[in-house]
């Protein structure tokens, strides 16, 4: 794989009709001392562009892994994961970092903000790795917290924000780059219920306006009842897949 | 934003404990600058030497006189250009605790071979025609509130009685490393006295000063010098001033070994403290770096981001610690101004302290940017700091 593929934009056009994301035979498992733990075995599935699914199962069923994998962040022990025709299994750490700061935005349940940084230096964050301007980064900073609806509390820090005001920072974060995918672990996890739907609210917002592909792992049910396709992982094996009514919506 | 803002905003997330460290820094930094001050001046004299000077003594030991007949055959001796003598007179102004050597020394030539110690030429030629008069450094003069005119009372210890100088002069070194602290007298009116007191100890003296026209000879003249006495009752050791100084130096040099191995135990002292502050603060951001590293950053950044927050806080601390050196030293200077004349904080010494400080910062980063970037991002983003 070159620099390029690594790092730059993807023909969308030429991929409409194929899947975004494509894992093939996904093994993976943890050493615990002397212990070997499986966490995922045989998972396969493909995403199109544009989808929102959620993985959902009990606690220990391999969906924050697969999630993992899927955001480049872990590395499987067997088989592949493709995503807009890149077998990102196979990058060493260098060009992983640089394929997950072009392509993926990720948003944690625990938000996982900078503390000294104010939230308009939080989303500026990722864009330092990429080669644009101060007035540029402005931009797109300023574009960012609008879409989150936060752009008022720019200049506040983590801690001078409420709990749902600091995850639409986290997503400002997320999206700010642009990336080809979004994965979110648990987004409403730490919230409270009017907090937590104003953020799957925004998250809707994302995919359905902005065509913007989104992964999330949840136990909300509520959250789960929001993406467009829902997989079922228990003791890491995929167990069911079932698309959402969204006429509700 | 940008790295350095960054940095900046990790430094001071802890203030306490980033000031409390920032202090630490200073004082080893202080400690240390004032120690190698103190070995610098303890070699003061050794530095001062002049190359073009040997110093002619008794090869048993420098507390046996040499006679004063010695002088016009050291005189003769081909390559010397000028030669003159002193002797050591160890006595007591006012009570113990007041002390500078005192030299009784040949008034006509002797401060001639120094031309570091500079005198205004009037108060020169009134010491020259004054038996009984005397040059101090301006060090004791300002010390004890000396003015050219009054008489200074010095009590015998190795010349018994007691001994009134009329202060016909007060000398100023040509430079920051001259030692102001010395007294001068002549030799005559102290040969004079023991002549009738204790006339074995007369036409002596303690050392023969020598001027050589060409350094490259000193080994030479030396020998020469030294043939001359060969066998006789007082036979003669001649060597550099630099040498016969070192002399002096090494009798003590245990000390000067300790002092500095103290001074870099203080600098592995704060490496330690700094060390364990920046592991706990990167143990702290440990979550941190795993969500830096998500969103793309790679170990350098990491390792930019702790290394420049451990110099930040080591160099602050360096330089706190420089500027504080400079009072200290002075309060320092002043209090043992009896031991060390020259007491001079040298640019070397708070180039090397400050250096002292980045090396430190420096170290103290890598363990912690080490750890930082080989924990995967998911154990990092799993971290309960």
């Amino acid at each position: 794989m070159d620099e390029a593929s690594a790092q730059g934009p993807i023909n969308r056009e030429e991929e409409k009709d194929d899947p975004l994301i494509i894992v093939k035979d996904l093994h993976k498992s943890y050493r615990r001392g002397a212990q070997k733990l499986t966490v995922l075995t045989g998972v396969n599935l493909s995403i199109p562009e544009a989808q929102y699914v959620v993985f959902i199962g009990p606690s220990g069923s391999g969906k924050t892994t697969l999630l993992n994998l899927i955001a480049g962040i872990d590395k499987p022990d067997k088989g592949k994961i493709i995503i807009a025709g890149v077998d990102i299994s196979t990058l060493d750490e260098s060009r992983l970092s640089k394929w997950r700061a072009r392509h993926v935005g990720f948003i944690f349940q625990f938000y996982n903000l900078i503390p000294v940084l104010t939230a308009y230096e939080n989303v500026e964050l990722p864009l330092l790795l990429t080669h644009l301007s101060k007035k540029e980064r402005k931009k797109h900073v300023l574009a960012a917290l609008k879409v989150t609806g936060i752009l008022d509390r720019a200049f506040h820090f983590p801690a001078q924000l409420s709990g749902g005001q600091q995850q639409r920072v986290a997503i400002a974060r997320a999206i700010v780059t642009d990336p080809t995918i979004i994965v979110a672990d648990e987004p409403t996890g730490d919230l409270d219920k009017d907090s937590a739907a104003q953020i799957l609210d925004l998250l809707n917002y994302l995919n359905r306006e902005l065509g913007k592909t989104i992964v999330m792992v949840t136990h909300d049910p509520r959250a789960a009842k929001r993406a467009r396709k829902v997989y079922v992982l228990d003791k890491g094996i995929l167990r069911d897949q079932y698309e959402n009514d969204l006429s509700w919506t | 934003m940008n790295l350095l803002k960054y940095i900046a905003r990790n430094t001071f997330r802890h203030k306490l404990r980033t000031s409390l460290t920032v202090l630490g820094m200073a004082i080893v930094v202080l400690a240390y600058c004032l120690l190698r001050t103190v070995v610098a001046a303890w070699y003061a004299g050794v530095e001062a030497s002049s190359p073009n000077r040997l110093i002619t003594r008794n090869a048993v030991s420098l507390i046996f006189p040499l006679p004063i007949s010695y002088l016009n055959r050291i005189r003769e001796v081909p390559g010397v250009e000028a030669v003159s003598y002193g002797r050591w007179f160890g006595g007591i102004y006012i009570n113990e605790k007041n002390f500078f050597p005192q030299f009784a020394i040949d008034a006509d030539h002797y401060l001639d071979l120094y031309p570091e110690f500079i005198i205004p030429e009037k108060q020169l030629e009134a010491f020259k025609k004054d038996r009984r008069g005397c040059i101090a450094g301006r060090l004791i003069a300002r010390k004890y509130g000396w003015k050219v005119g009054d008489t200074i009372t010095i009590r015998g210890t190795i010349f018994p009685g007691t001994w009134d100088f009329i202060l016909r002069g007060i000398y100023h070194g040509i430079d920051r490393g001259t030692d102001e602290s010395q007294f001068f007298f002549h030799w005559d009116y102290l040969n004079e006295s023991l002549k009738k007191t204790m006339p074995i100890r007369a036409d002596h003296v303690g050392w023969f000063v020598v001027k050589i026209k060409d350094v490259s000879q000193a080994a030479e003249i030396s020998r020469k010098i030294d043939a001359l006495f060969q066998n006789s009752l007082a036979e003669t050791l001649t060597e550099t001033e630099k040498a016969f100084q070192m002399g002096f130096v090494s009798m003590t040099e245990a000390i000067v070994v300790a002092i500095k191995i103290i001074s870099y135990v203080v600098i592995g002292i704060i490496l330690v403290v700094l060390s364990n502050t920046m592991a706990m603060t990167a143990r702290e951001r440990t979550r941190e770096y795993g969500v830096l590293k998500t969103l793309g950053f790679q170990e350098g950044f990491l390792f930019k981001l702790i290394i420049g927050e451990s110099l930040f806080i080591a160099v602050t601390g360096g330089i706190l610690g420089i500027i504080l050196s400079f009072p200290a030293a002075r309060i320092f200077a002043k209090s043992l101004e009896t031991f060390f004349p020259i007491f001079n904080l040298s640019a070397k010494t708070l180039l090397s302290g400050l250096l002292a400080a980045t090396l430190v910062g420096f170290l103290s980063g890598i363990f912690p940017s080490i750890r930082a970037s080989r924990t995967s991002i998911v154990d990092s983003l799993g971290h309960v700091g």
